[in-house]
């Protein structure tokens, strides 16, 4: 049963300003209701002004999807009642958006190239947010802060052209991708990405899912959904046309019928506004080296492999890291961030962006000069992560390396220790001599144990045979 | 004209009740004042924005936002810099 699935992406624009007014939109550590005014409050009489960067970040876009921009796109009121919306509307693009029919490239689920269509971009302002206090559901008041209120939004639709979860999750990864690389967005900060989901299964009604918060959330309620409208089918149950709220800590979607208000947004022209003229602009806006340009350009350039190409270019953070570690070993800095350094990162929820790239490559030089073995690299790579972590001054690789005796033994030091390994394991000797080579690995484990991972396993394993061999023990 | 009907609807809308007195009430209100625009939509001479006015910007430069206690001042409840608000759902 083939899966359809279009998505409706809400991205806040990293203007300094919010859409309307001149209220800072640095407002995740501060005080709710401390970043708001009379127009981003809805108080009567005041008057929305269009912010430029915000438009501007628009277009950015629209050209690196290769969008076709209106010659005039207008504001619209969209209208419904909610505490989170002060003035009783949304200012919003309804039938002239900002830009129309582009396109983003994605890989399908079997690894092939699949280009899915954008149906259009508008700009429109963020609601304020609310918070319920002593948990979820039964708290019985809403408390509001307006400080996200008037926040520009990118709404970003897609046609029904994504046909798993999987892709889902992808398209949204690359959307990221590329919104990052065009400085308009930053995926990091809390809640800068919303996404409400239309899935159905072929010759099914369709269900949308909303309230989605995050790029795995999207795969998450999907799969869900996919699984709940199969079970539905197969039962001879008709899929209901309906819209479905994603509880992201139970990884599940319910129903909001009966919640849900009949949709009659009375859209109209915002008459505080005039139209934007800016399709003019699109031939002026330089757009710098975009994800797949730049993943070429790593291949050709550093030699290294597609798939590191694509792991370094994913995160445009990631990528200048990369290319500021690179010099010390083109080679050996791919597999050291794409394979190692990024999944320390992962682990500790760690923006890349925290880590010194002078450090980095310091530690990149000390595996090339085999002045440490890649077992205590990891294990310096790991104290520097925490220190970083923890908001501690850095400390260089090699001065880690020194404080915790890290460094590369040489052979003649690990005699004393092999020997006492050998001494306590004489059955694994036994083993070893009748035949058992598996045993060999496990005396250099025990010895690999005692020196902290400071000695190269293969020089090791020939040290303990060597030792075995010569000896009566 | 705005009907009865209309007034209903636009009431359910907003989620508010009214009683039958007040829904005779405010479509004679509603119609009252679509009789006004009626007028001045008649008014010669009277000036219309400039059609061709578009591209009106601000720089995206920040200003002093309101301190909280004046935000807060218009709220009927707060809680904790919060505005209370009835659960909707
Ligand atoms: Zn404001």
């Amino acid at each position: 049963m083939t899966v359809i699935v279009g998505l409706e992406v809400h991205v806040q624009l990293n203007t300094r300003t919010k859409l309307f007014c001149g209220c800072s939109t640095d407002y995740r550590d501060d005080e709710p209701n401390t970043h708001v005014c009379p127009v981003c409050l809805g108080l009567p009489g005041a008057l929305p002004r269009i912010n430029r960067t915000a438009v501007e970040y628009g277009l950015r876009v629209a050209k690196a999807l290769d969008m076709d921009v209106l010659e005039e796109s207008e504001f619209a009121r969209k209208n419904y009642f909610y505490p989170d919306l002060p003035k009783g509307f949304q200012i919003t693009q309804y039938d002239r958006p900002l830009a129309i029919n582009g396109t983003i490239e994605i890989e399908d689920d079997a690894g092939r190239e699949k280009e899915v269509r954008i149906t259009r971009v508008h700009l429109e302002e963020d609601p304020g947010r609310l918070v319920h206090r002593g948990g979820g559901d039964r708290a019985r008041y809403s408390l509001v802060d307006y400080n996200r209120s008037g926040i520009p939004l990118l709404e970003i639709v897609t046609e029904p052209d994504l046909r798993s979860p999987q892709e889902a999750r992808r398209f949204l990864v690359k959307l990221r991708s590329i919104l990052e690389y065009l400085g308009v967005f930053d995926g990091e900060r809390e809640g800068a990405l919303r996404v409400d989901a239309n899935i159905s299964l072929e010759g099914h009604d369709r269900v949308e899912v909303k309230n989605i918060s995050s790029y795995r959330g999207v795969e998450k309620a999907l799969t869900f959904e996919v699984t709940r409208q199969k079970n539905l089918i197969r039962r001879g149950v008709p899929i209901v046309r309906e819209t479905r709220h994603f509880q992201e800590a139970r990884g599940i979607t319910t129903s909001s019928r009966g919640k849900e208000e009949e949709h009659d947004y009375r859209y109209f022209p915002e008459p505080d506004l005039r139209p934007l003229r800016v399709a003019d602009w699109v031939a002026g806006i330089e757009l710098p080296e975009l994800p797949a340009a730049r993943k070429n350009r790593f291949m050709e350039q550093y030699g290294i492999s597609l798939i590191h190409a694509r792991t370094l270019t994913g995160d445009v953070k990631v990528a200048d890291f990369y290319e500021k570690v690179a010099h010390v070993d083109p080679l050996l800095a791919a597999t050291w961030v794409a394979d190692t350094l990024l999944g320390e990162l992962n682990y500790r929820s760690m923006s890349i962006a925290k880590v010194p790239p002078d450090h980095f490559a310091d530690l990149l030089s000390l595996i090339k000069q085999d002045v440490v073995t890649d077992r205590a690299a990891v294990q310096i790579l790991r104290v520097m992560l925490d220190r970083c972590a923890a908001g501690e001054a850095p400390e260089s690789p090699e001065a880690i390396m020194e404080r915790l005796n890290l460094g590369k033994a040489a052979g003649g030091e690990f005699t004393a220790i092999v020997r006492a390994v050998i001494e306590a394991h004489p059955q694994a000797v036994e083993d070893y001599r009748s035949g058992k080579k598996g045993a060999l690995n496990y005396l250099v484990g025990q010895v690999m144990k005692e020196t902290r991972g400071r000695a190269d396993p293969r020089e090791l394993g020939r040290i303990v045979t060597e030792y075995i061999e010569t000896s009566e023990v | 004209m705005v009907s009865e009907t209309d007034i209903e609807h636009i009431a359910r809308l907003a989620d508010i009740g009214i009683t039958p007195e007040e829904l005779a009430e405010f479509t004679s209100q509603f119609n009252a004042i679509l009789e006004y625009f009626d007028i001045l939509d008649r008014v010669q001479g009277a000036e219309t924005p400039t059609p061709e006015l578009s591209n009106v910007f601000r720089e995206d430069e920040v200003r002093p936002s309101l301190p909280q206690e004046s935000v807060l001042k218009n709220a009927g409840s707060t809680e904790d810099g919060y505005i209370k608000a009835p659960r909707v759902m």
